[in-house]
C-alpha cells in the first residue's frame, strides 16, 4: 500500500554512489563458456572473478556493489578503484568469523549460509544460460511425513539433514555415488511432546562448528553430535515441554556459543534466547524477552534509540499485573551476527497467551528485534515492530546484514521483512529505523512513524470476540512468515518468498481443550488482492522498490537461495522446484517434486567440483497443515483459519518427505 | 488431589493404542480417545467421570473398552480421531464442528468459585469484581479465551485478572486444577471456572469452597457461559452416533448419577433454562 510509506522521500544519491538497482535494470548476457572454462582452469580463487565478469557484463555499476564483498584482488577487478559501496562485508565469511579464503568454499555450514544471513552462493557453474539443463542427481527418503522446513547443510563432503519430529539426523556421504548414508542419529524425543506442546512439529535445520553437528529437538533438547561418527557429545535440556515450551528453530553457532530460542507463546511460555557453551553444552547465559531489565539482560550497555523506550523495566511496566510472566515472546526464527560489532540480531515472537484486551500496553519485548553482545547476552538496543500486537505478527523473521549506500554514505543496516508487512531497514549499530516500506498488502496499519519508529495502527482492524472485522491484511501468518529471504551482491537485490493473505474474524466459535469449552473468533483467511496466495519478489533495498514479483497460487512457504550465476531457487506448495533469473524473475527451469516444498534450498560444490542444488520436499507447516495433518477441508476453522485459504491444497499435493539434489549433466 | 500428590511423569501416549487384536476374537472394541491426566474428566487410572461413562457405554454396547491417550490440547482431534486412532470422544461441546456430536447429555455452566466467607458473586456485573483479584482460565493468543475472561475484559475488568492456562504444567496432576488451588490458598479472591472442574475440586481442596453459576448465561451479542456437552464421533459415522444417542437416552439416569457423584453442576433441562 503506497500510502503507508511515511518516510520522507529519500534524498538523491550522490554521484559515484550508484544504487544496486542500476545493475539489474539492464539486461545481462548469460555467462559465456569462456568464463566457465577459465573458472575451472584457475580454480577456486577465480570464482569471484568470474562473478565479477558477469556483473561487469551487466553494468560496471555492479562492480561497485561487489567490491566490498570481494576482499580479494583478482586479475580482473582492476576497474574497481574504490569500494564506494560495500554491500555484505560478511558474505564471504565462513563459520567462526574469520574471512574465508575465497568468496565461497562451496560448503553450507548453517541454514543461512553465513552470519549476514544472505543465503547467497558465489558458485556460478549453474547460470542463467544453462539452468534449463538441470537434472535430478540423486534423492533420499527422509522417512518422515510432516512438514520439511529444514535446510540441509554440507560440510567436509558430507550432507546433514534433520527431519521434523522425531528429529532424526542423517549424514550422507557425498564422495560416493548416490550419497549413501554414513550414519543416522535418532534422539527419540518424548512422543508426548507432540500432544503436550505443539501445533506443529517442524525443525528448521542443524548447524555445524568445530567438528560438531548441533540441533534442537521438539522436546527442548539441544544436542551436539560428532560430525564424523554421529555419536552424542552433549545433550542439554533447555526448556520444559510440560509447560508448553518446544524448540523448532535452527541454532546459530557464534564463536563458542550455541544460540537457541523457545517456541510456544500460545501455551503461556515466557520467551527467551539462551547461549550454550559449544564445548560442554552448559548454559552460558539466558536473556528473557519479558520481565525486569535484569532478566532481559538490559544494563549499562543498552542504548535505546527511541526516547519513549528509554525507561527501566519496560518488560514489566508495559503489561498489566503479572501478565508478563506468561507473556509469550519466544524466539523460533533466525539469528544473524556481525563480527565487527560483536552483536547478534534476532526478533522475538508475538505476545501470548493473553488476548490483546487483557494486556493493555506495549507488551515489551514481544515482536521486537534485539541486538545483543554474543559473549554476555547484554542488549545493545531493541526495536519493537508491533507494539501491543493485535494480529499474531511475530517478529522472528530473518535479519539480513548489509552495508548500504543511504543518504550519501554507507550505513551498516539490517533488512527485516516482517510479518506486519513492512520491509525494515534498520541501522544495526543503534536500532534506528531508516525506512519501513510495505512489501505486502497492509490494512492493519498506515505506516511507521519516522520520528518515533512506531507502527501506526488502524484501530478499526482491532478484532474483538463477537464483532465482525473484515479485511484484516496481512492475515495472522503475516505478509511473510518464517521462510527466509536471500540477498545477492551481484544483483544487489533481496529475494523475498511470501504470502498474500487477508482474514476476517466473524462469528464466535466454540472449541474445547482439557475438557473446557472456550470461544474464539471464527477466523477465515482468504487470498489478498489479485487472488494469488503467494509471491516471490525481488526488492532493491537501496532504491526501496520492487524489481519483479512472481505470482504463485499458494503461499510461497519455502526459503530461497541465490547464486553468482544469477539463478535464484525456491519451491512451491504444489511441489515445483523453480530456478528463476535473479535479474528479472524469468523462469529458467522447474522440476515437480513428490510433495509440496516448504524447505530451504541450498547450493554447494560436490567433491567432483560440480555445483549442486539441494532442497527438501514435504508439505506441512502452518500453511500445509491441511495436508500434513490430514485436516477436514470442510471445517473453515482448521489451522487457526488458515485451512479456509488452503482448501484446494489436498488436491494439489500429498504428504511426503524427500531430499532432492540437482546438478548439470 | 492436591498438587503435593506424586508428580505424574509424562504419560506415554498410545499406551493402549489402537490394537484390535487385544479384543477377543469377535468381541467388539470401543476405542475412546481421552486425556490421561485431566480429572475430573479422565485419567489413565480410569478415575474420571468420562472414564465411568465410557465404561457404562462399553458395557451397554457389549464392547471391550480401550483407550488412546493424548493430552487434550491443540491438535487433539487431528492426532487422535482424525488420524483414525479412536472412534469416540466422551465429552465435546455440542456445537464443536470438528466432530459429529451426539445429542447432548448434560449442560453445565461456568461458575464463580470463592472461599466460604469470601465475596458472594453471582453476576459479571457485580461491582465487587472491580476490587478483588479474579482467576480466569486462559487459552491462547489467537482470539481464543474462556468466555468469562472475555466477559470481564469487555467490562473493563482487566488489571485484576489472574490467568491460569488450561495447558498448565503437564508434569503435574490435572494441570487445569491450579486455579482451584489458587482460590483455596487465597491467591485470588474469586475464580470463574468451568463447572465440572469447579464442582469436583470444590470439595477436595481442604477448605470449603463455594460455587455459584454465573449470570447472565449469555452476554450479548453472543458470548455463552453455558454449554451443552455431547459425545463426539467421526463425521459420517452415523450408525455409531445413533447407537450413542440411544445409549444417552436409555441410560440417562445412570449417566446423571455419575455426574452427580463428581459434583458436575448442571443447568437447564427442566429447570426453566435458568441457572440454579
Amino acid at each position: 500500500m503506497e500510502s503507508a510509506r511515511v518516510f520522507p522521500a529519500r534524498e538523491k544519491l550522490r554521484a559515484g554512489i550508484i544504487p544496486a538497482s542500476v545493475c539489474v535494470s539492464k539486461p545481462a548476457p548469460p555467462v559465456s563458456i569462456r568464463k566457465t572454462e577459465w573458472r575451472e582452469m584457475s580454480g577456486r580463487s577465480a570464482i569471484l572473478t568470474s562473478m565479477l565478469f558477469d556483473a561487469a557484463a551487466a553494468s560496471t555499476a555492479c562492480l561497485l556493489a561487489l567490491a566490498g564483498c570481494a576482499r580479494e584482488k583478482t586479475p580482473d577487478d582492476a576497474s574497481v578503484k574504490q569500494p564506494a559501496v560495500a554491500i555484505t562485508p560478511m558474505a564471504g565469511r565462513s563459520n567462526g568469523g574469520a574471512p574465508a579464503e575465497a568468496a565461497d568454499d562451496g560448503q553450507w555450514t548453517m541454514a543461512a549460509k553465513n552470519y549476514a544471513s544472505t543465503r547467497f552462493s558465489a558458485l556460478n557453474q549453474i547460470n542463467t544460460g544453462n539452468a534449463a539443463n538441470l537434472k535430478l542427481a540423486w534423492t533420499f527418503s527422509l522417512d518422515a511425513n510432516r512438514g520439511q522446513e529444514a535446510a540441509p547443510i554440507v560440510v567436509n563432503n558430507t550432507m546433514y539433514v534433520i527431519t521434523p519430529f522425531p528429529n532424526v539426523v542423517y549424514a550422507l556421504d557425498l564422495t560416493k555415488p548416490g550419497a549413501p548414508m554414513k550414519w543416522s542419529y535418532k534422539p527419540k524425543p518424548a512422543l508426548s511432546s507432540q500432544g503436550v506442546a505443539c501445533c506443529d512439529v517442524v525443525n528448521r535445520g542443524v548447524s555445524y562448528a568445530d567438528g560438531k553437528i548441533v540441533f534442537n529437538t521438539l522436546d527442548d533438547h539441544t544436542i551436539a553430535i560428532d560430525a564424523n561418527t554421529g555419536k552424542e557429545i552433549w545433550n542439554t535440556k533447555v526448556g520444559d515441554i510440560n509447560q508448553g515450551e518446544s524448540l523448532t528453530m535452527s541454532p546459530l553457532i557464534v564463536k563458542n556459543k550455541v544460540l537457541v530460542g523457545n517456541s510456544g507463546g500460545e501455551f503461556g511460555i515466557r520467551g527467551w534466547l539462551t547461549a550454550l557453551d559449544l564445548g560442554s553444552g552448559k548454559i552460558a547465559w539466558r536473556a528473557y524477552h519479558t520481565g525486569p531489565d535484569k532478566d532481559v539482560l538490559i544494563g549499562p550497555k543498552f542504548k535505546e534509540f527511541y526516547a519513549q523506550d528509554r525507561q527501566p523495566d519496560l518488560g514489566v511496566k508495559t503489561w498489566p499485573g503479572e501478565t508478563w510472566k506468561i507473556g509469550g515472546a519466544g524466539m523460533w526464527g533466525w539469528i544473524s551476527y556481525d563480527p565487527d560489532l560483536n552483536l547478534i540480531y534476532y526478533g522475538t515472537a508475538n505476545p501470548g497467551p493473553w488476548n490483546p484486551d487483557q494486556r493493555p500496553g506495549d507488551n515489551k519485548w514481544s515482536s521486537t528485534i534485539f541486538a545483543r553482545d554474543v559473549d554476555t547476552g547484554e542488549a545493545a538496543w531493541a526495536y519493537q515492530m508491533s507494539p501491543h500486537d493485535l494480529h499474531d505478527y511475530d517478529g522472528v523473521n530473518e535479519n539480513i546484514l548489509l552495508d548500504l549506500p543511504i543518504g550519501g554514505r554507507t550505513r551498516k543496516v539490517l533488512l527485516h521483512p516482517d510479518r506486519n508487512g513492512y520491509l525494515y531497514t534498520i541501522d544495526r549499530t543503534n536500532g534506528e529505523v531508516i525506512s519501513a516500506d510495505p512489501f505486502g498488502y497492509i490494512t492493519t496499519s498506515s505506516g511507521v512513524d519516522p520520528k518515533t519508529g512506531r507502527m501506526k495502527v488502524v484501530e478499526e482492524k482491532d478484532p474483538h470476540v463477537g464483532e465482525v472485522v473484515r479485511d484484516i491484511c496481512p492475515a495472522s501468518p503475516g505478509a511473510k512468515d518464517w521462510q527466509p529471504s536471500a540477498f545477492s551482491p551481484v544483483t544487489g537485490l533481496i529475494y523475498i518468498p511470501h504470502q498474500n493473505l487477508c482474514q476476517s474474524s466473524e462469528s464466535v466459535e466454540a472449541n474445547y481443550i482439557a475438557g473446557t469449552p472456550f470461544v474464539g473468533m471464527n477466523v477465515k483467511m482468504y487470498p489478498g488482492p489479485g487472488g494469488n496466495r503467494g509471491f516471490y519478489d525481488a526488492w532493491d533495498p537501496v532504491a526501496r522498490r520492487k524489481v519483479f514479483s512472481i505470482k504463485e497460487n499458494f503461499p510461497v512457504w519455502s526459503g530461497t537461495v541465490v547464486t553468482a550465476g544469477n539463478v535464484a531457487f525456491y519451491g512451491t506448495m504444489e511441489g515445483w522446484f523453480k530456478a528463476v533469473d535473479a535479474r528479472n524473475g524469468q523462469l529458467l527451469w522447474q522440476f515437480k517434486t513428490g510433495s509440496g516444498i516448504i524447505g530451504q534450498p541450498i547450493v554447494y560444490r560436490g567433491p567432483d567440483g560440480k555445483e549442486y542444488v539441494a532442497v527438501l520436499s514435504g508439505v506441512g507447516g502452518w500453511a500445509g497443515a491441511i495436508v500434513a495433518g490430514a485436516l477436514d477441508p470442510r471445517d473453515s476453522g482448521i489451522a487457526l483459519g488458515f485451512g479456509n485459504a488452503m482448501r484446494d491444497l489436498p488436491a494439489a499435493t500429498n504428504r511426503g518427505g524427500m531430499l532432492y539434489v540437482f546438478a548439470l549433466p | 488431589m492436591k498438587s503435593r500428590a506424586a508428580l505424574l511423569l509424562l504419560v506415554p501416549l498410545l499406551t493402549q493404542s489402537a490394537s484390535p487384536s487385544v479384543a477377543a476374537a469377535g468381541q467388539r472394541e470401543l476405542k475412546v480417545c481421552a486425556d490421561p491426566n485431566n480429572l475430573p474428566f479422565s485419567n489413565a487410572k480410569g478415575e474420571g467421570f468420562e472414564n465411568k461413562i465410557a465404561e457404562l457405554l462399553a458395557s451397554d454396547l457389549h464392547a471391550k473398552l480401550t483407550y488412546v491417550w493424548w493430552a487434550q490440547h491443540r491438535g487433539f482431534v487431528r492426532n487422535t480421531m482424525s488420524a483414525g486412532l479412536c472412534d469416540v470422544f466422551i465429552g465435546v461441546p455440542s456445537s464443536f464442528e470438528r466432530t459429529r456430536p451426539t445429542i447432548p447429555y448434560y449442560r453445565s455452566t461456568y461458575v464463580f468459585v470463592t472461599r466460604k466467607g469470601g465475596p458472594r458473586v453471582s453476576t459479571f456485573d457485580d461491582p465487587i469484581l472491580r476490587k478483588v483479584t479474579i482467576g480466569v482460565q486462559i487459552v491462547g493468543d489467537d482470539g481464543a479465551e474462556t468466555p468469562p475472561a472475555h466477559a470481564l475484559t469487555n467490562r473493563g475488568i482487566v488489571k485484576n485478572q489472574r490467568g491460569f492456562t488450561l495447558y498448565g504444567d503437564y508434569s503435574k496432576p490435572n494441570p487445569p486444577a491450579r486455579i482451584m488451588e489458587a482460590v483455596a490458598r487465597g491467591d485470588v479472591d474469586v475464580a470463574v471456572v468451568w463447572g465440572p472442574l469447579a464442582g469436583y475440586f470444590a470439595t477436595r481442596e481442604g477448605v470449603p469452597l463455594r460455587i455459584k453459576p454465573v449470570s447472565p448465561q449469555i452476554d450479548l451479542p453472543y458470548l455463552p457461559f453455558v454449554f451443552d456437552i455431547s459425545m463426539g464421533v467421526r463425521k459420517g459415522e452415523d450408525a455409531l452416533r445413533e447407537e450413542l444417542n440411544s445409549f444417552i437416552t436409555r441410560r440417562a439416569p445412570e449417566i446423571g448419577k455419575i455426574l452427580d457423584a463428581y459434583g458436575v453442576p448442571r443447568v437447564g433441562y427442566g429447570q426453566g433454562g435458568t441457572a440454579s
